[in-house]
């Protein structure tokens, strides 16, 4: 029989150190629903979303109750409806985030993503319309995410995107602003979007994929923590990354069982376990606290690149060997508003927008729900995407930028969205213009793969 | 399918009576226990078997938080295969 230590330490994980299993999410290609007409192409969507996805609320929650592990989202990804839209003669692409808002709400997901465009090296026919409309789609749906990317290792950085995404953006909190800018925490900006990515915002259903497929998201950065908390006094950092790396394994076995079984009850492919540590607002399910475990004395001190550039490898190299097949954003994820040590270092100062940008050269995403100042300039948003990008692109990793521009407020006030989400103090963006810079437009030209002598 | 119910709380007095007629009355087959008491903190693992069952799973789950409840424990029944997947390769 199992060892009561082992029963026992599971049990406290799921109780008092919030490890769940964040999202199991359904992969869903459009691509059989293409129609020149929009509204014959909404109505396939709508059903083949419906059909698809009838069982993943319920047996997301039959499986929480089996197993005992809390699954806290049921989400659908699809294909990007920039792809979908393309032949649509009507240009009102709009009315596919409708569809999709509603077949969300019928089916009691509680996200579902895919209002999105890959235009890393160009606009294709379709693509300029969908990303016009993102600001609308937003403000008029619940559920719907919206994701655009605009870089890539292979393809460079497309400028002009860069130059469109922060008018878009900035569009999105103002067209929201009643309702706490909440459209902009629904829109990411990608460099090297990944294609079976369970996270949302930024969950899409790539053209590679299967026409349906399963992907589960883990979480658990309370588990890691209270794994060093426990037996990490004194240890050298090649004991820490072990420790890390060893409970990063129990955590993936956890999503991989949770995977496996969804497929199997669902009878749809299983794809990918994306191992991220994904924070919440809650005390103690912080990613942050996890760098001060080490001994930082606060996020965002010197030191806190390396820690999570250590912390970011051990979660992989330990998730890896957890899961038959891993994949989406896997990493630790810093988003700042959602996490209780980032919003307490950025209250007291500890932790800027510069400070974040290099944080992001060694996580598994980008600058991730930051407010910014109200009065931000379109052309400082896209430089701000830029220069993320870059760091995606040079690196041959995932960037994102989720900003949030808080209209009517400006550097130290606060802005609460509640929930999942919540709240992030204004922080100041750097002065000094980029405006020519951006509107310059083209595109960045690919880095250089070889020569790397 | 198998599945572990763990109680744990303060000791008392009846608490794997209770649990065991909680299984019995479910006919929920207790293949293993066992337990131990550090202190005063009473903790006891069950395997069991409950493909056998008269009631469906959630209902288990619900006989037991009440067991839980009169006996001031915390009574968890979770499938066995969560545990194997994460202590064992």
């Amino acid at each position: 029989m199992l060892e009561t230590k082992d029963i026992l330490e599971t049990i406290n994980m799921i109780e008092n150190e919030h490890l769940d299993v964040r999202t199991i999410t359904m992969g869903i290609s459009l691509l059989d629903c293409i129609d020149e007409n929009i509204d014959k192409a909404c109505t396939k969507v709508y059903d083949k979303i419906c059909r698809s996805a009838k069982d993943l609320v319920k047996t997301g929650e039959d499986i929480q109750k089996e197993y005992g592990i809390p699954i806290i989202n049921k989400r659908i990804s699809v294909t990007p409806i920039g792809m979908v839209a393309a032949p649509c003669q009507s240009k009102k692409v709009v009315k596919f985030a409708h569809t999709l808002d509603r077949a969300a709400k019928e089916l009691g997901v509680n996200f579902i993503g895919g209002y999105s465009a890959l235009v890393q090296k160009g606009f294709a026919s379709g693509d300029y319309a969908l990303i016009e409309s993102i600001p609308e789609a937003l403000s008029e749906t619940d559920f719907v995410c919206s994701s655009v990317n605009i870089g890539s290792t292979k393809a460079g950085i497309n400028m002009d995107a860069v130059k469109m995404m922060g008018r878009i953006v900035k569009k999105t909190a103002e067209i929201t602003a009643d309702r706490n800018c909440i459209g902009a925490a629904k829109l990411v900006v990608f460099c090297n979007a990944p294609e079976d990515n369970p996270f949302m915002a930024g969950a899409f259903h790539g053209v590679g994929e299967a026409d349906t497929v399963i992907n589960v998201g883990v979480s658990g950065p309370g588990v890691v923590r209270a794994a060093l908390a426990k037996s990490g006094e004194g240890k050298d950092i090649t004991e820490i990354a072990d420790m890390v790396k060893k409970t990063a394994f129990k955590i993936t076995r956890m999503g991989q069982l949770v995977a496996k079984e969804a497929s199997k009850r669902l009878c749809v492919p299983f794809g990918i376990v994306d191992l991220s540590l994904a924070p919440t607002p809650a005390v103690g399910d912080s990613v942050a606290y996890i760098l001060e475990e080490m001994g930082l004395e606060v996020c965002g001190c010197h030191g806190t690149t390396a820690a999570l550039a250590l912390l970011n490898d051990a979660v992989k190299k330990g998730g890896v060997m957890a899961s038959s097949h891993v994949g989406g954003l896997s990493g630790a994820f810093i988003p700042v508003s959602e996490d209780a040590g980032m919003i307490s270092a950025a209250e007291n100062g500890y932790l800027d927008i510069t400070k974040l940008e290099s944080m992001t050269a060694v996580c598994s995403v980008g600058l991730d729900m930051i407010v910014v100042p109200g009065d931000i300039t379109p052309e400082v948003i896209s430089a701000i995407i830029a220069d993320e990008a870059a760091i995606g692109m040079v690196n041959t990793k995932t960037t994102a930028v989720r900003l949030i521009p808080a209209v009517g407020r400006k550097a130290g006030d606060e802005l609460n969205f509640g929930g999942l989400l919540g709240k992030g103090p204004v922080m100041p963006v750097r002065k000094g213009s980029p405006e020519v810079f951006i509107n310059r437009g083209g595109r960045i030209p690919a880095p250089l793969q070889a020569l790397k002598n | 399918m198998k599945a572990i119910i763990t109680v744990i709380g303060k000791d008392s007095i009846g608490i794997l009576a209770k649990v065991s007629a909680s299984c019995s009355d479910a006919d929920v087959n207790i293949v293993e226990v066992t337990q131990s008491v550090l202190q005063d903190m009473f903790a006891m693992v069950m395997l069991v078997e409950i493909d056998k069952s008269n009631i469906e799973f959630d209902q288990i789950q619900e006989s037991l938080n009440k067991v839980g409840k009169i006996t001031n424990t915390k009574i968890h029944i979770m499938h066995e295969d969560i545990f194997n997947s994460m202590h064992k390769i």
